[in-house]
């Protein structure tokens, strides 16, 4: 271990460093001092996304024996975690607070699950896979359950636990496998071996079942997405809005490192199982989504289709399709952070928003924020000028540029669908007269970061160029 | 002077800023955004008459070009332009959407603000629909043009109108997604990587990816003309939408897809086009007799005019896919073609003035009865002389009379598929007799008669506001019928050049 080494790390330093003395802080506030930890929180976020900016790596570097790589995805994905979990910070404030949940160490677990994110994000040898996928997971869980006195948090807590639990055994042991054939936990040492092969031996193509089998739990990728609608639906909204963002971009960079970057030679096998989970994912999130009368459900299951066009950016097997996937994901994470961010606006003391009901004539309540939402839900079902039209047009540009019509085409019949259930938000809040005669409150913060967070998905569906560019730089 | 500005991007933008400042006033102050909307809206139509008199009528080149980078990655570009086809349905959209502010003055008092500002941004997307020279941005302008439609039909609609917006939006969405498709298959099918519509032009392509192409576009053209059978979204969009909306739907949108067939699916796909002409001329007489028939027997006034709409427009269809068989049957002469493709465009203009002056007069109706019935009138003449003088006009100028300029259209294309086939030409001819049919039947119940209904005898003639509205109106209908040529001249060589383009082989 060389001093070098650490320069690689010093975002994650200062990370654990913060969430540490958040920690011990916290423990000498009193109630009503409470916003100095969500303060340092954010100032922690705000300092790591300028370090990583400063501290960017031209060219990849591997550090620590090979176990840890800082590249340029890898800081493009973790500045973007950074924000999204500011802004979930932001919205979830008043909401904790009106709840009696506003406590210190929701923002301590909360950092220490970005700091699993980062690691994940930047591992290089499986053991760091692990290692950063365990520490954002153990945190989730127990935010998950920071309700304790609500039924349905604890048992989506306790769901989540032991499906979770379940997958990373299964991960555990497809990498045992990968590693008792490759002799091998560096990812590149892996990938090098695999490239070597003519044909892969049965306990190879287990241990890679294995692995996709968990990274499509992780993802959420039907037909291991179950636990996906309960645990949006049973977590406090502000704990939802962190899992279905900041986890997201997560996965993202645990199938970049585990699947692209360790086995990618093995391509031809793995493409044709996420070929399945993707039009699964499609068909399942966009036709169950129609019957949910649960907005945190239907997101749930709008994310499950999500993943699905995610997903087929990877089946197309290029830098390009590598890159779209990563595009849909961030601009994904930006767009489902501002809808979560309305759902917890429109809650409050003893109220949950959670049903589409609840959104009936926001418009005649409150317009700038029924158009805020205008604008996420279009740009969730991909129309543009929003960003999420340009997020599906990268993928089915992939995919069509690896001769799959048919996949981009069934990708779109779907998108048709999905549609239906999207212009229902819309129906409700403008076409519907208000029920709630509830003023919304809201802090001058919140309205801010809020409102811009839902006009870059329009700003960015305008001027989409310089993120596209972005994307395909990391990623090549 | 007007030559440094970038012209086409003012007509965009203009109108869009203008609904964003409108949107900005609020619903406190609905006066203030009736006339900010009104001054927006007539300034882009003043912008239209640079685009008319620097249009030079002597080259099918786009004009007034621009070309920017917008993403740099795929090579597309804010790339746009005009030529002889877009610049007519551009010059009528900018002059529909002041005439639709206008009736919408008093009508629209619930959030009087939101109304304008959908219409002037629909205004600035349509407009960038018949600029866009690049397919992606092509694409972004048609899809974005839903999203304020979805939301004026559905805010300011008719009972039903949650049903009819919803399934407007649908209906259109599963049209376009997969010409989204077809569009970067061209992308990658082309050696530059191109997303430019010209480009897509001189792409060679096999029988079979044209025929497929062909079909896609045939998918979201048919949904927006609206061509037989995937006409059923229209009736329940134009009974549900307010007038205004109604006249923008009939006026503009319905020609976009007729643009789409000049645009993108005679000259991408000029093979698959010949050999599938059959199909649309199929689909085309079907919606001229068939369609007529079912306008016939409508009890809804709206439901009638619309159903009338797609008649129409099928006369359009017929005109753009009939250029193949005319020049094979007269020997290579390209005249008789070019007869039927500018009579479609002069009947998609003819009909942008005629449909959006029905809508109105049958809502100056609505707002006065709250009835789109057929049996709640009779005897309008009593009471409304001189609306009751426009409407029949318009309902004249609807079933073709010579001297108003639905008769030009009409009649250019019956006379262009005489040289095509008999059989064809004798079933378009029907049009003549069908339109003439439920048109002046819809008059003779609705204006003539004796009053039966007591509220009718105590309806106002028009105010000052409606009379210049349809005053414009009856003014172009006339002079289009009379002294069609400005219009032709502009189109010729553009249409030339497109026929010109098209018969030649691309496999």
């Amino acid at each position: 271990m060389e001093s070098a080494d650490f320069t690689l790390i010093i975002p994650e330093i200062f990370v654990l460093t913060m969430a540490c003395l958040v920690l011990v802080i916290d423990a000498f506030l009193k109630d009503e001092q409470r916003n100095v930890s969500y303060l340092l929180s954010l100032a922690t976020l705000i300092g790591a996304a300028l370090i990583t900016w400063n501290n960017h790596f031209t060219s990849p570097a591997i550090g620590f024996s090979g176990t840890f790589i800082v590249d340029a995805m890898a800081d493009v994905m973790k500045f973007s975690v950074y924000l999204v979990t500011a802004a979930v910070f932001v919205y979830s404030r008043q909401y904790l607070r009106e709840r009696a949940l506003f406590k210190g160490e929701f923002y301590v677990l909360g950092l220490f699950s970005v700091l699993g994110m980062m690691v994940l994000i930047s591992a290089h040898s499986m053991l760091t896979v692990y290692l950063g996928l365990e520490l954002m997971s153990l945190s989730l869980y127990a935010m998950v359950a920071f309700n304790r006195d609500s039924a349905i948090s604890s048992e989506a807590a306790m769901k989540y636990f032991i499906l979770g639990g379940f997958a990373s055994g299964v991960l555990l042991y497809g990498m045992s496998i990968i590693y008792g054939v490759t002799g091998s936990l560096d990812l590149a040492a892996i990938s090098t071996y695999l490239s070597a092969q003519q044909t892969f031996n049965a306990p190879l193509l287990l241990g890679m079942v294995f692995i996709v089998v968990a990274l499509a739990f992780k993802l959420g990728a039907v037909p291991f997405h179950m636990w996906v609608p309960d645990i949006y639906h049973g977590a406090p909204s502000a704990v939802t809005a962190f899992i279905g963002t900041a986890a997201k971009l997560a996965a993202f960079g645990f199938v970049m490192r585990l699947l692209i970057e360790g086995m990618g030679a093995m391509h031809d096998s793995w493409q044709d199982i996420l070929i399945i989970l993707s039009v699964l994912s499609l068909a399942i999130g966009n036709i169950v989504a129609i019957a949910q009368t649960n907005i945190k459900r239907m997101l749930a299951y709008s994310a499950i289709s999500h993943v699905g066009f995610i997903l087929l950016g990877f089946i197309a097997v290029n830098p390009e399709g590598y890159s779209a996937a990563m595009f849909y994901t961030i601009t994904y994470a930006i767009t489902a952070a501002a809808a979560f961010g309305i759902v917890i606006l429109l809650s409050r003391e003893g109220f949950e928003a959670e049903n589409i009901e609840d959104f009936k004539g926001l418009n005649a309540r409150h317009p700038w924020y029924a158009f805020m939402m205008l604008l996420v839900v279009f740009s969730m079902a991909g129309v543009p000028p929003t960003v999420g039209f340009y997020a599906k047009l990268l993928v089915l540009e992939a995919i069509i540029d690896q001769q799959m019509v048919w996949l981009a085409v069934v990708a779109v019949l779907f998108s048709v669908i999905g549609a239906f259930y999207y212009l229902r938000v819309i129906k409700v809040m403008y076409f519907d007269e208000a029920e709630d005669s509830h003023a919304i409150n809201v802090s001058g913060g919140m309205h801010l970061v809020l409102s811009s967070n839902a006009l870059l998905a329009l700003l960015l569906g305008i001027f989409p160029g310089a993120l596209i560019s972005l994307c395909f730089s990391a990623i090549s | 002077m007007f030559n440094d500005l970038p012209l086409l991007s003012l007509l965009i933008w203009l109108p869009v800023v203008g609904g964003l400042i409108t949107l900005t006033s609020g619903d406190r102050d609905s006066t203030g955004a009736r006339r900010i909307a009104l001054a927006f809206s007539i300034a882009t139509l003043l912008l239209c008459i640079p685009l008319y008199t620097n249009f030079s009528t002597t080259t099918a080149d786009m004009q007034f070009e621009e070309r920017v980078v917008w993403i740099e990655a795929f090579n597309i570009f804010y790339h746009m332009g005009v030529d002889g086809i877009s610049m007519p349905l551009i010059i009528l959209t900018a002059f529909i959407t002041p005439l639709v502010v206008i009736a919408g003055w008093k009508v629209i008092q619930v959030r009087a603000s939101q109304y304008m500002a959908a219409f002037l941004i629909m205004e600035g997307l349509m407009i960038g629909v018949f600029s866009a020279l690049d397919a992606m941005l092509f694409y972004v302008f048609w899809e974005a043009m839903l999203i304020p439609m979805f939301l004026i039909i559905g805010v300011w609609g008719g009972p039903n109108r949650i049903y009819a917006t919803i399934k407007f939006f649908l209906y259109t969405f599963l049209g376009s997604v997969l010409m989204l498709v077809a569009l970067i298959y061209m992308h990658y099918q082309s050696e530059t990587g191109s997303f430019a519509i010209l480009d897509y032009h001189s792409l060679k392509l096999g029988m079979t990816e044209q025929k497929l192409i062909f079909l896609a576009f045939l998918l979201a053209f048919a949904v927006k003309v609206p061509m037989w059978p995937v006409h059923t979204w229209l009736p329940d969009a134009h009974v549900e939408a307010p007038t205004g909306g109604s006249v923008i739907l009939a006026a503009i949108m319905l020609k976009i897809g007729g643009y789409g067939f000049l645009r993108f699916s005679l000259p991408i796909a000029p093979d698959a086009s010949a050999s599938l002409d059959w199909l649309i001329i199929a689909m085309s007489l079907i919606a001229v007799t068939y369609i007529g028939l079912v306008a016939m027997v409508q009890v809804d006034m709206k439901k009638l005019i619309a159903y009338s709409s797609i008649a129409h427009m099928g006369f359009v269809t017929l005109g753009f896919f009939l250029p193949f068989s005319i020049y094979f049957a007269n020997g290579n002469d390209l005249s008789g073609a070019a007869l039927a493709v500018e009579g479609g465009m002069v009947q998609m203009i003819s009909h942008g003035f005629i449909s959006a002056a029905l809508f109105l007069c049958i809502g100056v109706m609505y707002d006065r009865l709250h009835s789109r019935e057929i049996k709640d009138y009779g005897g309008v003449v009593i009471s409304m002389p001189i609306f009751a003088s426009f409407m029949v006009l318009f309902a004249l100028a609807n079933s073709g009379l010579p001297g108003t300029s639905g008769f030009v259209g009409e009649f250019m294309v019956i006379l262009a598929s005489v040289k095509s086939s008999f059989w064809i030409a004798l079933v378009a001819a029907s049009t003549l007799i069908l339109g003439a049919a439920y048109s002046l039947w819809l008059v003779k119940r609705v204006v003539f008669g004796k009053i039966t209904n007591e509220k009718v005898a105590d309806m106002q003639d028009l105010d000052r506001r409606e009379f210049v509205v349809l005053g414009s109106l009856a003014f172009t209908v006339l002079l289009f019928g009379v002294w069609p040529d400005p219009l032709v001249e502009v189109m010729h060589p553009t249409i030339d050049n497109l026929l010109r383009h098209i018969i030649v082989s691309k496999i």
